[in-house]
């Protein structure tokens, strides 16, 4: 299975990521090598098989619905690159 | 002092021989003279631990001690610390102070351990040799030239450095026990869910497992015995009783049957580790236990459902680093998308973004049945292959890695080379088992390790098992020469 430049190209816009023309070749290659080495899954036949998401088929835990956090809106906007009014800011989103 | 394990420093503090002041100082003396060659320290933590030191010794005085109070331990920078960096081995986060401590750190202040610091390691625990960090790689101190392994090298070579007697790790695929092994030390990753993930930072979350690094077997119950427990704060942390891991570590192994899986003795094992592994079946034979050779036909696709898995897992979970609330923010964005994308591009390294990618890749619409749904599939013939062999046996002995510590790098342009050498390592997170590595000889000079991997819960076992095998040899003894150098 071989990834084309233009797939890269595509992954990169799904995964936010920015990449520059000089990478996307390399990105193709590396890419390319890991679906074959991942391709030998299809020596098995699962066909029968179940999914596993998690170890021992554990799912997510229900809890009472009460508050069990205190409120940290300074400290974690503290740590933001960019706020104003207890707000975090970003470039703008909707064009006038 | 520095050659004493936990054990032996929490009897000393105990008997009075020394304070926790004085052996803080004395390990925070040797990090500033020494670490500048391993690198195995991303933040250095001297007031902090001098003043939890104080606090240990004070509280000693009082009466009020723990078993590991005022034991000096270090943290992988993994692990959110109120108020000190937590890196996670990346640009993205050089400048993210967290505003809580996790689970993990938080049952060490409160045990009255003291953090000497934040441990190096690969770039959100993604590696395998400890070259993927922001802030370089770390030298095994075994040899100049060589890796210490990864993720988790930092921690690794710090506890063989004598730099700390012990260290957390975590491990995803092997990120505990294939750097304990190419350090010379004993690591131990525990049943998934039983120590909490809460305020680890996520790389793929269901197989990511905090444990223990150490240089002995007992060192690490002694720390598993702080780090386990049920939290309400990680949902899938496992609702059980937490034993002593400690009481166990004495039992008579006679009559125990241990596991040789012959995938993990197949002709891909060279024969000088097929030769260490050898004389730990000795050892173990004379303490009464029998062997049996088992099959665990599915692990050999383990390394590729892996490989699916957790970029899988990490391109969701670190789809929240995005320049907006916390981590590193590109200068003048143009837009939001452009702040996105060039936050993540800068941030990120290349194996991050590679894993970002497969995982982006093996998610999207028209390849989910392919890659994601097949690899989990796989996951329960792997599963299922582990707890058929627990109907026949009580452990799994076999290599933790298939060579000693590679150079420095040599594989570092070939991410798939880097890969297979996880082998031994990785369908075990996939099973969400218990896994330990301990030292069984050296190979060329450079240390290598066995590993048992246990049933469900079964972490007392391994220990055991690890304990009892340290009490009648000395590869776990044996540590690098560094000061002549």
């Amino acid at each position: 299975m071989a990834i084309t430049n233009d797939e890269v190209k595509k992954i990169a816009q799904l995964a936010g990521l920015q990449v520059t023309e000089a990478d996307i070749a390399t990105y193709a290659d590396n890419l390319s090598n890991i679906l074959n080495l991942v391709g030998q899954m299809d020596n098995a036949d699962t066909s029968e098989v179940k999914p596993m998401a998690h170890p021992f088929d554990n799912s997510a835990r229900l809890r009472a619905d009460v508050v069990s956090e205190q409120d940290q809106r300074d400290a974690l906007l503290a740590i933001a690159p960019e706020t104003e009014s207890g707000l975090y800011l970003v470039p703008k989103v909707i064009e006038e | 002092m520095h050659n004493k394990t936990l054990a032996e420093i929490a009897r000393d503090l105990e008997a009075k021989n020394y304070s926790s002041v004085e052996v803080t100082q004395h390990f925070l003396d040797r990090i500033k003279n020494l670490d500048a060659k391993f690198n195995s320290f991303i933040t250095v933590t001297a007031d902090h631990a001098l003043a939890q030191a104080q606090a240990a010794d004070a509280a000693r005085a009082e009466g009020k001690a723990g078993p590991l109070t005022g034991v000096p331990i270090a943290q992988k920078d993994i692990f959110c610390t109120q108020g000190i960096k937590t890196s996670c081995g990346s640009k993205m986060l050089d400048n993210f102070i967290s505003p809580y401590d996790a689970t993990v750190v938080k049952k060490f202040n409160n045990a009255g351990c003291v953090m000497l610091g934040k441990t190096n390691m690969d770039e959100f625990a993604m590696g395998s040799s400890n070259e993927n960090s922001f802030y370089g790689p770390v030298v095994n101190p075994w040899q100049e030239n060589t890796v210490p392994g990864g993720s988790s090298g930092g921690s690794a070579a710090a506890v063989a450095a004598r730099l700390t007697p012990g260290a957390t790790g975590t491990d995803t695929g092997g990120s505990i026990r294939q750097p304990a092994a190419l350090c010379g030390i004993t690591g131990l990753k525990p049943t998934y869910g039983r120590v909490s993930r809460y305020g680890m930072v996520a790389f793929a979350s269901s197989l990511d497992q905090g444990g223990p690094m150490t240089q002995t077997a007992e060192d690490a119950a002694l720390m598993l015995n702080v780090m386990a427990g049920f939290d309400e704060r990680d949902s899938t942390s496992l609702d059980v009783d937490t034993p002593d891991f400690t009481a166990t570590l004495n039992k008579d192994l006679k009559g125990m049957t241990i596991g040789l899986p012959k995938e993990f003795f197949d002709e891909r094992l060279s024969p000088e580790m097929a030769k260490q592994i050898d004389a730990v079946k000795n050892e173990l034979t004379k303490l009464g236990i029998n062997f049996k050779e088992i099959s665990l036909q599915a692990t050999a696709l383990s390394i590729p459902a892996y490989y699916i898995i957790a970029p899988a897992e990490c391109s969701s979970n670190l789809s929240r680093f995005d320049g907006v609330r916390f981590g590193h923010r590109c200068e003048n964005p143009k837009s939001l998308k452009d702040l996105y994308e060039r936050s993540r591009a800068e941030g990120f390294g290349t194996e991050v973004k590679r894993r970002i990618m497969i995982g982006t890749y093996a998610l999207s619409a028209g390849y989910y049945d392919a890659y994601y749904l097949k690899a989990l599939k796989i996951r329960r013939l792997i599963h299922n292959d582990f707890e058929n062999a627990f109907t026949e046996v009580d452990a799994i002995l076999g290599p933790t890695t298939p060579t000693p510590a590679f150079k420095i790098g040599e594989k570092s342009d070939d991410p798939i080379s880097l890969y297979l050498s996880d082998i031994y390592t990785t369908a075990v997170n996939l099973a969400g088992l218990p896994g330990i590595s301990i030292p069984c000889g050296q190979i060329n000079n450079l240390p290598v390790g066995c590993q048992l991997i246990g049933p469900r819960l079964q972490e007392a076992r391994l220990l055991n098992i690890a304990h009892q095998l340290q009490q009648h040899t000395d590869w776990h003894k044996q540590a690098p020469q560094i000061e002549a150098n």
